[in-house]
């Protein structure tokens, strides 16, 4: 029979490297399934990503919403304040962004910049905060919440798409208008400046996590929260703050998204990524380098997913389906780090 | 004089990993007798009981009943082999009531036959003189009572060979010698007992023959008569130990109520009130104990103190009130108060962290600004280490990688080393060795010599009773008395854990 066993050690980055390797490896079988050559696949990913400077810029330009929604899930979950609203509160930074780009005319654009830097952020954070409020107050789910909430906003940005914010000059098309130019992130060496807000970021988290003061209660609430109050950390006002935060950037990622990437606010620019950036969190152990990295591999697929739908006509729903794999393969390979499987004869019972 | 065996143990081996839970254990215990085992924690007990009682299967060696080699798979073959296990945790159900739970479980007819059942379970219990309600729900009984339905459970399943894991942690001195009669004549009746414990006192009280387990491997089985606690202790450690617990006199002019509890009441919502002290002094120099059974409201005693709990009434801190004050309101106002909760990783550390995060966490937030400093907290961490011997490899190591005593040690190192005027220490010693145990101790009382009051919360009578100055007893929350442990005797603190007052104790020392 076999048996489950706690790990005594293990090793994080090899483990990592081998499920990525099996997960391309049992991707490729699907791919094959369905007609196409793997390693053709492949290569023709990784030409969409890499083989010209245009389509590096777009790859790095896919890593900005990644990594900045990838550290915000990250602050959350080192708490153990499991936000999955990442997407939500995206599109909630995105719409405070874009109502304050739209309607803000008078001072110069770098204050009005500033002033939607301010509404992303407390829009997202908000939008995160109402979890956290709940949960500090009654002790609601913070999951369920998040997650509803996602609904909420997704709902809420195609509502004013179609109907209150509709740009009247584009001929009946559902769509806002574009932000005005000098309210647009501006390209530094082809990629629009968000890049350098995401690695400051980046940065700064680290610094939070791992040199603050706050970022220390947040790990030790995140082990164990009775702890915490023994050392007279006040945890519900770091459960706000930290959500506020974690929030925020997610917030400030819709911002950069809009104003950088997309130009404006429509109801499908979040495409998903706020839950890749959950499994990007979780894969790096909240640690902001990793986030870095990782968000990298995962820009790769979903460029080399476009590319790949143009030049071998494959649906860039089988970029889709290898990240799914990868995500089944790495989230499954956690299991195989805390534990390990052992054969057995008999029946088991849970180790004293 | 030669008797039946019941069952034999041969060579026993049951590996976790690389960890060699038992290595080779031998053990044979006879019909008609009380057998102990012995061992420190993490000798192998527990495992050598789960393996004879079916929960783990051996990965090599052979077991014997009557002589005849059997295969104990499951605790149900245990059960055919009339085999019967009294776990520490007892395994009832709270809904039902006594003989439901009996019953409950065998392989019967379709319909249970209450009466029968009954009837059976009753000439059990008179047999044996046995106290037992079959109708009393179990979420109304004592732990004494509980004991009791597990006893019968196992009995009415037909086992002739009883263990008991552990069965006096939770019973109070007088429980204690009532299970100690009833095991008694059940061995009188024939039946095997075998009774895992660390007490050695128990050892002496109770049993026939013991068998002492060292390190996985069973280093000697000898008749109890012909032994001493002494002999016992330097065979369970493997070296000549010194099992008393040390006590440091100081002079008595030097004590002075350092905290002082006045008309403390704990209610919480829904559990009626936890917790009721009119008065009790904690002075300076002394070591305070406070005995009662488990869940007597030690926890909330504690937790009152430091701020974890909001209580009503007067704590007062040399002069200065902490009712009212959380943690960091204490820290701010400049209140030291040393707290070893009783679930280590629980309340006190952070498992998931490394030594050095867990020893700046009293600290950390006196450092300047928003930022930590790592570097002066790691040097912290590294003296920490040092001063308290503990052994890891290095303070970058998680916590939860570290032994019960090493853990122990960080946890009571860096709480000693706030400086502190009060000290708390619930069950400082669970679960760790002879030798941890006795370094705690020390440490305990270096820091009373120093001035500092303390407040030890125990299990172990026969070590409160050597540590402490005095001792208050818990009852169901509320202050029974204070005895002073060099005059009390185990039956009086027995009988006040029972929750019988005795006014003339209650102001006898001070």
């Amino acid at each position: 029979m076999l048996r489950i066993e706690r790990k005594t050690n293990s090793r994080f980055l090899l483990q990592r490297m081998l499920s990525l390797v099996a997960a391309l490896a049992a991707a490729g079988v699907v791919v094959a399934i369905c007609g196409y050559d793997p390693f053709v696949v492949y290569r023709e990913m990784l030409k969409g990503s890499f083989s010209s400077v245009y389509y590096v810029q777009q790859t790095v330009q896919k890593i900005i919403p990644l990594l900045m929604m990838g550290l915000g899930v990250a602050v959350c979950f080192k708490m153990n304040f499991i936000n999955i609203g990442a997407e939500g509160q995206f599109y909630m930074g995105a719409t405070a962004a874009t109502y304050v780009a739209l309607n803000v005319s008078g001072p110069p654009a770098p204050v009005v910049m500033l002033l939607m830097f301010a509404a992303a952020f407390l829009a997202g954070g908000c939008w995160c905060l109402i979890a956290g409020y709940l949960k500090s107050k009654w002790g609601v789910s913070e999951t369920l919440v998040t997650l509803m909430l996602n609904y909420v906003a997704i709902k809420l940005v195609s509502y004013l798409q179609y109907v209150l914010w509709k740009d009247p000059q584009s001929f009946g098309f559902p769509k806002i208008a574009n932000y005005p130019v000098e309210l647009q992130l501006k390209p530094v060496l082809g990629v629009h400046s968000g890049w350098i807000v995401a690695l400051l970021l980046t940065v700064l988290i680290w610094v939070l996590l791992h040199r603050s003061k706050l970022g220390y209660e947040l790990s030790v609430m995140g082990s164990n929260e009775q702890t915490a109050r023994y050392a007279g950390m006040n945890t519900k006002k770091i459960l706000l703050l930290a959500s506020l935060l974690g929030g925020g950037i997610c917030g400030l990622a819709g911002l950069i998204q809009a104003a950088g990437a997309e130009r404006t606010l429509n109801d499908q620019m979040g495409g998903g990524m706020g839950y890749t950036a959950i499994a990007i969190a979780y894969m790096s152990r909240m640690e902001p380098p990793v986030i870095l990295a990782v968000s990298f591999l995962f820009s790769i697929l979903l460029q080399g997913g476009a590319y790949m739908q143009i030049s071998m006509q494959i649906p860039s729903a089988a970029g889709d389906v290898i990240q799914g794999i990868i995500l089944l393969f790495i989230l499954g390979s956690e299991f195989f780090s805390t534990y390990r499987v052992v054969l057995t004869r008999t029946r088991k019972e849970a180790a004293k | 004089m030669e008797k039946r065996i019941a069952v034999e143990l041969r060579h026993i081996k049951k590996h976790f990993g690389p960890v060699k839970a038992n290595d080779n254990v031998n053990l044979k215990v006879c019909a008609g007798e009380i057998h102990a085992i012995l061992g420190e924690n993490g000798s192998g007990k527990s495992t050598l009981m789960n393996v004879l009682s079916g929960l783990y299967a051996p990965d090599g060696g052979e077991i014997l009943v009557g002589g005849t080699p059997v295969c104990i798979r499951s605790p149900k073959d245990a059960i055919l082999n009339g085999i019967g296990m009294i776990h520490q945790h007892f395994k009832l159900v709270d809904a039902l009531c006594a003989w439901e739970n009996i019953v409950g479980g065998m392989k019967t007819r379709a319909l249970l036959r209450k009466k029968r059942a009954v009837a059976e379970i009753m000439a059990l219990c008179e047999k044996y003189g046995l106290p037992l309600d079959p109708e009393k729900k179990v979420c109304r009984m004592t732990v004494g009572e509980k004991q009791t339905v597990e006893i019968v459970k196992a009995l009415y399943r037909g086992a002739e060979i009883l263990i008991l894991d552990e069965p006096t942690a939770v019973l109070t001195v007088q429980e204690t010698e009532r299970l100690f009669e009833i095991l008694r004549e059940m061995k009188a009746k024939g039946r095997a007992v075998i009774i895992i414990t660390h007490k050695l006192q128990e050892v002496m009280n109770v049993s026939d023959r013991v068998t002492v387990l060292r390190k996985g491997v069973s280093v000697d089985s000898i008749v109890t008569a012909e032994s001493d606690p002494a002999r016992l202790a330097e065979l369970m450690v493997g070296r000549a130990v010194d099992i008393s617990v040390p006590y440091v006199e100081t002079p008595r002019e030097r004590r002075e109520p350092v905290l002082s509890i006045q008309n403390l009441h704990l209610a919480e919502r829904g559990t009626g009130e936890k917790l009721s002290i009119d008065q009790l002094d904690v002075c300076s120099c002394e070591i305070l104990g406070i005995a009662g059974v488990a869940d007597s409201g030690q926890r909330e005693l504690c937790e009152s103190i430091v701020g974890l709990r909001a209580a009503e009434g007067s704590v007062l801190l040399k002069g200065a009130e902490l009712i009212g004050l959380d943690p960091r309101a204490m820290l701010r106002q400049g209140v030291r108060i040393g707290f070893v909760p009783e679930d280590r990783l629980g309340m006190g550390l952070a498992s998931g962290l490394n030594i050095s995060d867990n020893a700046a966490l009293r600290t950390y937030c006196s450092d300047k600004g928003p930022f930590l400093n790592k570097k002066a907290e790691k040097a912290q961490a590294v003296r920490l280490t040092e001063r308290y011997h503990v052994s890891t490899s290095g303070v970058d190591q998680p916590i939860q990688s570290l032994s019960g005593g090493n853990i122990q040690k960080v946890l009571l190192g860096r709480e000693i080393d706030q400086g502190a005027d009060l000290f708390i220490a619930a069950y400082p010693v669970r679960g760790l060795d002879i030798g941890a145990s006795t370094f705690i101790y020390e440490q305990l009382n270096e820091e009373k010599k120093k001035g500092v009051a303390i407040l030890f919360i125990g299990e172990d009578l026969d070590v409160l009773l050597g540590i402490c100055d005095r001792i208050a007893v818990l009852h169901g929350g509320e202050l029974m008395g204070v005895v002073d442990a060099k005059t009390a005797t185990k039956e009086q603190l027995g009988l006040l854990m029972m929750g019988q007052r005795q006014e003339e104790t209650s102001h006898a020392a001070n």
